[in-house]
C-alpha cells in the first residue's frame, strides 16, 4: 500500500456493509425491485464509497492528542457526514406524523419552520430538531393532538457536541405513543455559553428526574423545573462529569512489572 | 429557637434546636422509632418527623434513600434520593470500544444484566445497519437467555418482597427456583450475572455441551416449584393483607410519569414492546401478556408471577428451535454475524491452561490466512467503526421499557450512551402511591415497583 490512497484503503473500507448505513443517510426505504444503479452500491469497489466522499474532519495521527506518544499510524483521515437535512417524503409513518404537528402548530399561530429547524429521517427514526423557544408547544401538541398522542416520556438524555460550535450541548428526547404504536425523537441544541432549555416538567411530569440528570451530567439549566438539584453526583459536587471536556480520570495500574495506563489516555483509534 | 421547640431535651445541639429530632432508621427499630412519633404527637399534636430511611436500609432494595415526612404513623411526604451507587457506566463506555461497552452496560441493572446487552446491541446493530443479518441462531439464543434471566429477575423481585415483609419462607423458595435458573445462566454464558454474553453482531458463545438437556430438565421441574410458590403465597392472608391495595397507581398516573412494564400492566393496558414492536424475532413466538386491573402490589406480584409462566413458555421454544437446527457447527449455523470486519473472531474454548481462544482459530490466523490474521489484531486492538448516528433501542425487559440511546460520531469507540432505565421512571412515582398511606405500606409499595439501584444510578 502506497501513494495517497493508501491509508483512505486501510481505514475506509471499515464500513462493512452498503451505501445504506456507510453513509449514515438511507433517505428512503429500498424500493421494491432495486434499480441496477442501487445494487451496484454494493459492489466491493463501491462499498463506503459515499462516506469517503464525505468532508474530512481531523487528519495526522490517531490516538491520544498532546503525548510525547507519536508511534501510532500517522496518516489518518476521518471523515464525517454533513449534518443531515432529509427531504420529503420521510417514509414510514413520519409525513403523517409531521403534518399532523404542522397543521397542529398552525392551529397555534405558528408556522411548522418556525418550531422545527430540521427534521432527520436516519436508521428507520425520526428526528425532529426543535427550536429551544417552541419546545413547550411541540410537546403539548405532540402529546394532547389525537392524530399524535405521545402519552409516554421514555427519557431526556444529553450530548456534549464539543466540536458544534455554538449548539455544543443537545437534549435529546424521546417519546412513545401507545395509541399509535410511534416514536418520535426531538432534539434541541443549545450554546455552551447560554445552556438553557424550558423544563417540560409541566408536560410530561416523569421528565423531572430526567432533567436534573441532565443537568446534573452535562449543565443543561432546565428553565421552570421545579427542582433542579443534582441527582446523581454529590450535592456539592463541581462540575458536570459527562461533558466531554470533563476528564474519567484514573490512575495507572501496576500489572507484573508494567503500568498500564488510565483508559483515557491509553492509544484509541478513533 | 428552643422556645418553638418546647419538648426539645434539655441540651439540644444547634442541629436539633434548627431542624428539630432527627431519626435514622436502620432496620428493625420500628418500635423504637414507633413509639418516638408518638410521643411527638402526644406531646405536640399533630408535629411532623422527618425520617431518613436509607441508604442503608436492609428494605430499599439496595442503596435507595427515602426522606420521609410523618405526622405519626402517616406518611405525609416522601422524596427518594438516589445516586449512591452512580459508577459512571456511561461515561466509562465512552473510552472503550463499542464490543468492550458490553462489558460495562451489563453492570447497570444487575438483576437484568442480559437485557441491558441486549438494549444496547441493538443500537449499536441499528447504527451499523446489520439489524436484518444477525444469524438466526444467534437470536433464538438471545431470546432464550432473555426469558431465563427474566426468570430469574422476577424472582428477586418476588422473593426479597416476602423477605421484607418478614416471611423468609417465602424468599428461601423463591431462591430454590431462581438457583437453578441462574445455573442455567451460568452453564450458557459462564457467569451468573454481569455475563457480557450478547455482543454487537450476535452472541459470544454457541450453547456448550449439555445446555438444551439442563433447560428441559429445569422446564420439567419448574413448574412444581412455581406451584409451590403459589400455594404459599397466593391466598396467604398476611400477603394479602400488605399488599392488596397498597401502592395503588392507576393508568392515568402511569401515562403521566412514565411509568412501564409490569406496573403499567397491573392496570388493565396489555402493553408490551415484545409484542408491540418486536425485535430478536420475538413476533414469531408464541406467548400472552398477562394483565389484570387491580392497579396495586399485589396485582403486580400476581402479574410477575405469570410472565415467569410465560418466560418458560419462549424458552421451551427456543430449546425446540435450537433442537432442530441440528448439532452446532459455527461454520454451518453460526451465533456471531458473518462479516469479517465487525464479527468477534475467536470462539472460546477450554484448553490445558483454561478458557482461551480455540486452538483451529490459532492454526487457522497463524498458518492459514492471512486476512484473517490482520481482522483478528484489527478488531481486538482497534475495534470496529460505527456510522456517525444515533439510534435508539427499546427492549421489553422484566421492569418495564428499557432502551439505549446510542450516538456514534464514526469512531471505534462510543460517542456518547444512555441507558434508559425503568427502575428511574418508577422510583419517581413513589410519592404518588405512598404519600397519605402508612409508613409500614412503604416497604411493599417499594418492593411492587422492583427498583434495581444499579439501573438507576448506573
Amino acid at each position: 500500500m502506497s501513494g495517497p490512497a493508501g491509508p483512505e484503503e486501510t481505514h475506509g473500507s471499515e464500513a462493512p456493509q452498503g451505501p445504506r448505513a456507510g453513509s449514515g443517510q438511507q433517505a428512503e426505504p429500498p424500493a421494491a425491485g432495486a434499480s441496477p444503479a442501487e445494487a451496484d452500491g454494493d459492489l466491493p469497489a463501491r462499498l463506503g464509497e459515499e462516506r469517503l466522499n464525505a468532508p474530512v474532519v481531523r487528519m495526522g495521527l490517531f490516538g491520544v492528542q498532546g503525548t510525547p506518544d507519536t508511534s501510532g499510524y500517522g496518516l489518518l483521515r476521518v471523515h464525517r457526514a454533513a449534518p443531515i437535512d432529509s427531504p420529503r417524503p420521510y417514509g414510514s409513518y413520519f409525513d403523517e406524523l409531521a403534518d399532523a404537528l404542522g397543521s397542529g402548530l398552525q392551529a397555534a399561530g405558528l408556522g411548522f419552520s418556525d418550531a422545527i429547524e430540521r427534521v432527520v429521517v436516519d436508521r428507520g427514526e425520526l428526528t425532529l430538531h426543535v427550536r429551544r423557544e417552541r419546545l413547550t408547544e411541540v410537546a403539548v401538541k405532540l402529546r394532547d393532538d389525537p392524530a399524535l398522542r405521545f402519552e409516554l416520556f421514555s427519557g431526556v438524555s444529553g450530548v456534549h457536541y464539543l466540536e458544534d460550535t455554538g449548539r455544543e450541548l443537545h437534549a435529546v428526547y424521546h417519546l412513545l405513543s401507545i395509541t399509535h404504536n410511534r416514536r418520535v425523537r426531538l432534539e434541541v441544541s443549545v450554546p455552551d455559553a447560554d445552556p438553557h432549555i424550558p423544563s417540560l416538567t409541566g408536560v410530561y411530569p416523569s421528565s423531572n428526574w430526567h432533567e436534573r440528570e441532565t443537568w446534573d451530567f452535562f449543565g443543561i439549566i432546565f428553565d421552570g423545573h421545579p427542582a433542579l438539584t443534582r441527582i446523581e453526583m454529590p450535592d456539592d459536587w463541581r462540575g458536570h462529569p459527562q461533558r466531554k471536556d470533563y476528564p474519567l480520570g484514573g490512575i495507572p495500574v501496576e500489572y507484573r512489572g508494567a503500568k498500564i495506563p488510565p483508559p483515557e489516555e491509553r492509544r484509541h483509534y478513533s | 429557637m428552643t422556645d418553638s421547640v418546647p419538648h426539645a431535651p434539655a441540651g439540644a445541639s444547634d442541629a436539633e434546636a434548627a431542624e428539630g429530632r432527627v431519626y435514622t432508621v436502620s432496620g428493625e427499630d420500628w418500635d423504637e422509632l414507633v413509639a418516638a412519633a408518638n410521643e411527638a404527637r402526644d406531646f405536640q399534636s399533630g408535629e411532623r418527623i422527618v425520617v431518613n430511611m436509607g441508604p442503608q436500609h436492609p428494605s430499599t432494595h439496595g442503596v435507595l434513600r427515602l426522606v420521609l415526612t410523618l405526622e405519626g404513623e402517616t406518611v405525609v411526604e416522601v422524596r427518594p434520593a438516589i445516586g449512591y451507587l452512580h459508577t459512571g457506566i456511561e461515561k466509562n463506555m465512552e473510552y472503550r470500544t463499542w464490543t468492550q461497552g458490553v462489558t460495562f452496560c451489563t453492570r447497570a441493572d444487575y438483576l437484568m444484566p442480559l437485557f441491558n446487552e441486549t438494549a444496547y446491541c441493538l443500537a449499536v446493530e441499528r447504527l451499523l445497519g446489520i439489524e436484518d443479518r444477525i444469524p438466526e441462531r444467534a437470536q433464538i439464543i438471545r431470546v432464550l437467555v432473555m426469558e431465563l434471566n427474566r426468570v430469574t429477575s422476577h424472582l428477586g423481585g418476588i422473593a426479597p418482597m416476602g423477605l421484607e415483609l418478614g416471611a423468609s419462607t417465602i424468599y428461601t423458595q423463591g431462591a430454590r427456583l431462581r438457583e437453578r435458573a441462574l445455573d442455567l445462566l451460568e452453564l450458557i454464558t459462564g457467569l451468573r450475572m454481569n455475563h457480557a454474553y450478547i455482543r454487537p453482531g450476535g452472541v459470544a458463545q454457541d450453547l456448550p455441551p449439555g445446555a438444551l438437556e439442563g433447560i428441559r430438565a429445569f422446564m420439567d421441574t419448574a413448574p412444581r416449584l412455581l406451584q409451590d410458590l403459589h400455594t404459599l403465597i397466593d391466598a396467604n392472608p398476611v400477603f394479602i393483607g400488605r399488599n392488596k391495595g397498597i401502592a395503588y397507581l392507576d393508568l392515568q398516573a402511569c401515562m403521566a410519569l412514565g411509568v412501564t412494564g409490569p406496573i403499567l400492566r397491573s392496570t388493565g393496558l396489555p402493553w408490551d414492546l415484545r409484542k408491540s414492536q418486536p425485535y430478536c424475532g420475538y413476533e414469531s413466538y408464541d406467548f400472552d401478556v398477562p394483565v389484570n386491573d387491580m392497579c396495586d402490589a399485589y396485582g403486580r406480584y400476581l402479574i410477575r408471577m405469570a410472565e415467569i409462566e410465560q418466560s418458560l413458555k419462549i424458552a421451551r421454544q427456543c430449546v425446540d428451535r435450537i433442537a432442530a437446527r441440528g448439532a452446532p457447527g459455527p461454520s454451518a449455523d453460526p451465533v456471531m454475524i458473518r462479516d469479517a470486519k465487525i464479527g468477534w473472531p475467536a470462539q472460546l474454548s477450554l484448553g490445558p491452561d483454561g478458557l482461551g481462544p480455540s486452538p483451529e482459530h490459532i492454526a487457522h490466523i497463524m498458518g492459514q490466512s492471512m486476512e484473517a490474521l490482520i481482522h483478528h489484531f484489527k478488531l481486538i486492538t482497534e475495534g470496529f467503526r460505527v456510522p456517525a448516528g444515533q439510534a435508539y433501542a427499546a427492549v421489553e425487559s422484566p421492569r418495564g421499557e428499557l432502551a439505549a440511546h446510542v450516538v456514534s460520531d464514526g469512531g471505534t469507540r462510543p460517542y456518547r450512551v444512555h441507558l434508559r432505565d425503568p427502575s428511574f421512571h418508577h422510583l419517581q412515582s413513589v410519592a404518588a402511591m405512598c404519600e397519605g398511606g402508612m409508613v409500614a405500606d412503604l416497604i411493599p409499595a417499594i418492593a411492587s415497583l422492583d427498583p434495581v439501584m444499579g439501573g438507576v444510578d448506573r
